[in-house]
């Protein structure tokens, strides 16, 4: 049974050329502002960048290069470098990373290889909750609770333990330390490195591993001879963002961290670091020199970020095992 | 002689470098299972603090009622700052999304995606100190519209990557079954894509807000010194809200404020929490639904 329809009945098989028009039009305007849409991201990040470097302008002036290793902070007086920042920034996000890194990756192993289904489908999700908690709310519970926990307990049994490593000097009487502020940071590089290595290790083919396996290797052979091996380059990526996460966190850094302004040895003392002195400082600032002393940090911070991000994409694209990273 | 033969009544343990072998991957068994405890206890003592010490602030005068009675500004202010940027974010980052996905080659498609993971990778202090020589110092004056728009960057690169994926799993065969028809591809964009990925795209966009809503740096340069008692939603005035009012009571340091500080964390991370659990849960749902069909 064949079933006519005439062409008229639908608006026709044929399309007018009216339609055809709007059609034409339309793809072209639909194009046209997807397209302006990608200009307007890719623009964003090249406007931020130059305004940064146009605010910082009066203190790459005054200053140059030198800012970078000096270690005067003295705004009163006009002073600025940013060597103590630089220091601190280095010395928390490292500690954070070094800390956290390993932590995060054995967490990764234990969601993919060890937990039951059922449990790594509970746990994965919950860790990854650790990085919705804004950075102001950790920042908060790391001043009014951690800080004094640390002072009390932590602070004196690596002291009194490990004291002979100068990094473990002297208890301060607030915790308000870089210790503190690395312990912080720790909670905020963990789930971002944790949920990238997971997905990394899933990736592992199964076959390797049951190969291995039936070779004989106990797990940890497996994990060591197997799964490191071909996800290694995306792990590091996933460090390296981790990394970048530390460096730039203002806000709880800021809360913790207690603002001082000399270069320590001893992990115990109050510090600072570029983000968080933007932060702790940018909203009473006086003076334009003080302000673009700031936003001379902000550079730094910004360039420091760039290669951190770049560096991640080039290693895990280079050497990943087969295009496994996906961020 | 006997020594070559085992002893077939011997209980089946492994001895010598086999047991050392074993043992050591006991040990790291236990050490990866021993950071994943790590971490939940740290969720789990974090958001306990914030639970027991900011429960007995909350009443219905806190949430409503200006300060000092309540912190009914901050929340409204919150609430319209993470609106605004939503906003001028989600229209430009669901075109990016589509044109990643519709119109640009493979290599375009990189670029943009490059360009999304840095934007996703600036620090937010820089995006607050971007807000504020490009629009608080040029008006002279600190507005809640600043605080957006750098918020609005935050959202971005997190709402066009969302979308992207999700528009990705729509199944070709609804596009060749559009192209098939005759049917223009603005059309099949709007009318087919569009729609079947819609769900992805709101979740996608919910998780944004709620990684942004939390956001202190940008706000602290744009938006923090307003009036704590007065019930506004004007983005061109500065917007009372809850981050950098828990910031501020935390620098200051004084026992009445901290109640209060805790009381906001708790309806914010209750705020955040919920909504991001509940966008997880649907987004795999929808991501699931589209590529089974």
């Amino acid at each position: 049974m064949s079933v006519t329809v005439s062409p008229a009945a639908h608006g026709g098989a044929r399309v007018s050329p009216l339609r055809k028009r709007a059609d034409q039009f339309g793809d072209r305007a639909m194009l046209g502002i997807c397209l302006l849409a990608a200009l307007i991201a890719g623009a964003a990040i090249f406007l931020v960048g130059y305004q940064i470097v146009d605010g910082a302008r009066p203190a790459i002036a005054k200053f140059g290069f030198a800012f970078v290793y000096e270690t005067t902070w003295q705004p009163n007086f006009g002073e600025f470098g940013a060597g103590v920042l630089l220091f601190g920034t280095a010395v928390t996000s490292a500690f954070a990373l070094l800390l956290g890194g390993p932590i995060a990756i054995a967490i990764g192993l234990f969601l993919t290889l060890l937990a039951p289904k059922s449990v790594g489908a509970v746990i994965g999700p919950l860790v990854e909750l650790l990085a919705a908690i804004p950075s102001v709310i950790l920042g908060f519970w790391g001043l009014v609770v951690l800080a004094p926990f640390v002072q009390e307990h932590v602070e004196p049994f690596l002291h009194d333990n490990f004291g002979f490593i100068p990094i473990f000097g002297e208890p301060q009487t607030t915790g308000l330390s870089v210790f503190t502020a690395s312990l912080i940071l720790t909670i905020m590089v963990v789930p971002i490195i944790a949920s990238i290595s997971r997905d990394l290790f899933q990736s592992v083919p199964r076959d390797l591993q049951d190969g291995a396996a039936a070779l004989g290797a106990t797990r940890w052979e497996v994990v060591r001879g197997i799964v490191l091996p071909t996800t290694s380059s995306g792990v590091i990526a996933a460090c390296i963002l981790g990394l970048g996460r530390a460096l730039g966190e203002a806000i709880a850094v800021s809360q913790v961290v207690g603002a001082g302004s000399e270069i320590s040895s001893n992990l115990f003392d109050t510090g600072s670091t570029l983000a968080a002195q933007i932060a702790l400082q940018f909203p009473g600032a006086l003076t334009e020199m003080h302000k673009a002393a700031l936003f001379y940090c902000g550079v730094i911070l910004l360039v420091i970020g760039l290669i951190a991000n770049f560096l991640a994409g080039w290693i895990g694209r280079r050497f990943s095992y087969s295009g496994a990273v996906n961020w | 002689m006997s020594d070559l033969i085992p002893d077939p009544t011997a209980p089946l343990t492994p001895s010598g470098n086999l047991r050392r072998r074993q043992i050591v991957s006991r040990i790291t068994e236990g050490g990866a299972t021993a950071a994943a405890v790590i971490a939940l206890a740290a969720l789990v003592v974090v958001l306990w603090t914030v639970i027991a010490r900011g429960a007995p602030a909350i009443s219905f005068d806190f949430l409503f009622k200006g300060y000092p009675q309540g912190v009914g500004p901050m929340l409204l202010g919150t609430i319209a700052i993470s609106i605004y940027a939503t906003l001028i974010a989600m229209p430009i980052g669901v075109l990016v999304a589509l044109y990643i996905s519709e119109y640009s080659g493979a290599k375009g498609a990189r670029t943009l995606k490059l360009i999304l993971d840095l934007l996703n990778g600036l620090p937010s202090i820089i995006l607050g100190l971007f807000a504020f020589i490009f629009i608080v110092a040029a008006q002279e004056k600190q507005t809640a519209f600043a605080g957006a728009v750098a918020l609005a960057i935050i959202e971005l690169p997190l709402i066009a990557r969302g979308s992207q994926e999700v528009l990705q799993l729509v199944p070709k065969h609804l596009r060749e079954a559009s192209d098939a028809l005759g049917v223009a591809r603005w059309r099949a964009v709007l009318t087919v894509v569009l729609p079947t990925a819609i769900g992805g795209i709101v979740t996608s966009t919910v998780l944004a807000v709620a990684r942004a809503a939390g956001e202190t740096a940008p706000l602290i340069l744009t938006t923090s010194n307003f009036d704590p008692k007065s019930f506004s939603v004007n983005p061109f005035e500065a917007l009372p809200n809850v981050p950098t009012w828990i910031y501020k009571v935390s620098e200051e340091g004084s026992d009445a404020g901290y109640a209060e500080a805790w009381g906001m964390a708790l309806v914010l991370v209750f705020i955040i929490l919920v909504t991001s659990l509940g966008a997880r849960a649907l987004l795999a749902r929808s991501k699931r639904k589209l590529s089974s069909s």
